[in-house]
């Protein structure tokens, strides 16, 4: 196998040779992230599968990660760029540690952190292609915040990427409040899960939930959802369906 | 020690007198003339030299008052700081382990007018002597702001000063906009601290002649830190710099354990006692004194004349009404006890 060392082509956008360095399209793609604050944190949901194109080619992948003592990070989009990412925030977290002077960054350090990143790499159109989820607890306090492949930002009491800012916010803006409880919480969450299964093309029965609070994190084992095929529509899927229209 | 060093303790002498003296011993130092221009070489130990007068806080290289330059005459002479042939490179060792440019560098910084700060659990005060070079001019600026939460004091080369409070303020700003976040002091110091050793190792460079006293909040409280020309930052409970500092220090060392627990108000008060320490004998006005708080809750800012003019008031109320009526009353400041009641006044010295 042969490794190729990277090559700096300078400048990405005007450099003929540098077009290949620079990222256009994503190939190993993760489908939605669905997090919500509740009572004692935050909680944050996604399923294990990796898309390559139309191909559900992946189904181990684990889309939610621990950052330092207070943060969660969940991505959808390319894959290798959200390991990329989880590079720079270990040599982040690995930086503040080492200073070992009672500050540690906070998820609203690392929200902004990651939001200049994707920012500065949109400036020079070679994105992350990602969107990713930021959530966590520090000194009682919850955050959760979305940064998008262009930089853009925001904090909210509940987000989702992807395919869920359509299927799911619409359920969580109904159903959210302040106090839910952690089993309150995780059925709201496989309640949207449940829905994407149902209908977005890249998602798989396979799920994780990650809870943060001031304690820690803990990441929950695989799981599935329990699917309904039975309902009359989907006995004879055509049968609306006459003629050419 | 030598009874010839007597003369200095007073103060006292004028040019004519301290040169006298000087020739009366053999000891080799250096001295530079008030008032005359004068440079003095002397031989001695480490061969003839001839010194310039160092260069004071305010730049334009003038004389100072006479009795605070007798003072640094005094502490020199007591120190016994000679020429010697191993202080001309910063990267000259000496056969003692001493860096000498960089310990003539901490010199520098005891040239500057006083800068004082105390801290609380909650607040850090910072203070400053304000001397002008004349009447005709303002004074120095020597208390900075360089983000809501740090504040800056410093003593010595107000250029250097200067130029470090520009790097502070550089590295605040670019950690608040990266990470929306206040950088905590503790981690300015350490790269302050960094940037000063890098010129205590390059034969290209020469180290910074400014003290600084960073005063500013972290997650875990507020805290006051002392930035040397050495590369070296300690942090402190209370601290002095600059010249007359021994005066301040000695005031903030008998009361530095009550301070954690101070209130904000007690804490401002302290550092206007101990600022006034500094002036010794010099009536304490507010003109004469520039006083910056910041704490929880409280972004840094600097306290009107007004404010620190009712506080100078609360305890120099007894001393003024006597320096009026010239009676021979006891001055008592609140603060200071144990001087007895009938023995003492506040008269000015007799330069």
């Amino acid at each position: 196998m042969t490794f190729t060392i990277p090559i700096d082509n300078g400048d990405a956008l005007k450099n003929a040779e540098a077009d290949s360095q620079r990222t256009l399209y994503p190939y190993v793609t993760g489908t939605s992230i669905v997090a919500i604050k509740y009572k004692d944190g935050v909680l944050m949901a996604s399923d294990m599968g990796g898309s390559y194109g139309s191909t559900l080619r992946y189904k181990n992948i684990e889309r939610v990660k621990a950052i330092g003592k207070h943060s969660l990070l969940g991505a959808s989009g390319e894959i290798s760029d959200f390991q990329e990412i989880l590079r720079y925030l270990d040599e982040l977290v690995l930086n503040d540690n080492m200073w070992d002077d009672g500050n540690s960054l906070g998820p609203k350090e690392v929200h902004n952190y990651l939001t200049r990143v994707m920012y500065n790499r949109r400036n020079k159109f070679n994105p992350l292609w990602n969107t990713l989820v930021l959530g966590g607890v520090k000194n009682g306090e919850s955050y959760l915040g979305m940064v998008s492949m262009i930089g853009v930002s925001f904090e909210d009491n509940h987000v989702a990427t992807g395919f869920g800012n359509h299927l799911a916010r619409p359920i969580l803006r109904d159903e959210w409040r302040a106090d839910l409880s952690f089993e309150d919480g995780v059925k709201l969450l496989e309640k949207c899960m449940r829905v994407l299964l149902y209908r977005d093309r890249s998602a798989i029965n396979k799920l994780q939930i990650a809870k943060i609070t001031e304690e820690g994190v803990t990441v929950s084992q695989p799981y599935s959802l329990k699917t309904f095929w039975e309902f009359q529509a989907f006995h004879n899927p055509t049968a609306g369906a006459q003629g050419s229209w | 020690m030598d009874p010839n060093f007597k003369l200095f303790d007073t103060c006292d002498l004028d040019t004519q007198g301290l040169i006298a003296a000087l020739n009366a011993t053999t000891d080799a130092f250096y001295v530079s003339g008030a008032g005359l221009g004068l440079r003095i070489e002397t031989a001695g130990c480490g061969g003839l030299t001839r010194k310039e007068p160092p260069e004071r806080e305010t730049t334009a290289g003038k004389r100072k008052a006479s009795d605070e330059e007798e003072e640094e005459e005094e502490e020199r002479l007591n120190k016994k700081m000679f020429r010697n042939q191993y202080d001309t490179d910063v990267t000259t060792w000496s056969p003692t382990g001493r860096l000498f440019q960089v310990e003539y560098a901490m010199e520098a910084v005891k040239q500057g007018s006083a800068a004082i700060g105390l801290r609380s659990r909650s607040h850090v005060v910072l203070a400053c002597v304000n001397k002008a070079q004349s009447e005709l001019s303002s004074h120095q600026k020597k208390i900075f702001k360089v983000d809501d939460h740090i504040g800056v004091a410093i003593a010595g080369l107000t250029a250097d000063g200067r130029v470090l409070s520009r790097y502070m303020r550089s590295e605040a700003i670019n950690h608040s906009f990266t990470y929306e976040s206040p950088l905590p002091v503790g981690r300015l110091v350490v790269h302050l601290a960094d940037k000063a050793q890098v010129c205590t190792q390059r034969s290209w460079k020469r180290p910074y002649g400014v003290g600084l006293l960073v005063g500013g909040l972290d997650e875990s409280g507020a805290h006051l830190y002392y930035n040397c020309p050495s590369g070296n930052y300690f942090e402190y409970q209370a601290f002095a710099i600059g010249s007359r500092s021994q005066a301040a220090k000695t005031y903030l060392e008998r009361r530095f354990e009550s301070f954690a627990d101070s209130s904000r108000e007690d804490l401002i008060k302290d550092a206007i006692l101990a600022v006034r320490e500094t002036l010794q004998g010099e009536t304490l006005k507010s003109s004469l004194c520039t006083v910056s708080v910041l704490g929880v809750g409280e972004p840094f800012h600097f306290l009107d004349q007004e404010t620190i003019q009712n506080v100078i008031d609360t305890f120099e109320k007894v001393a003024d009404e006597e320096e009026g009526e010239g009676e021979a009353e006891p001055a008592a400041p609140a603060e200071e006890g144990g001087d007895g009641t009938g023995d003492q006044d506040v008269a000015p010295m007799e330069t």
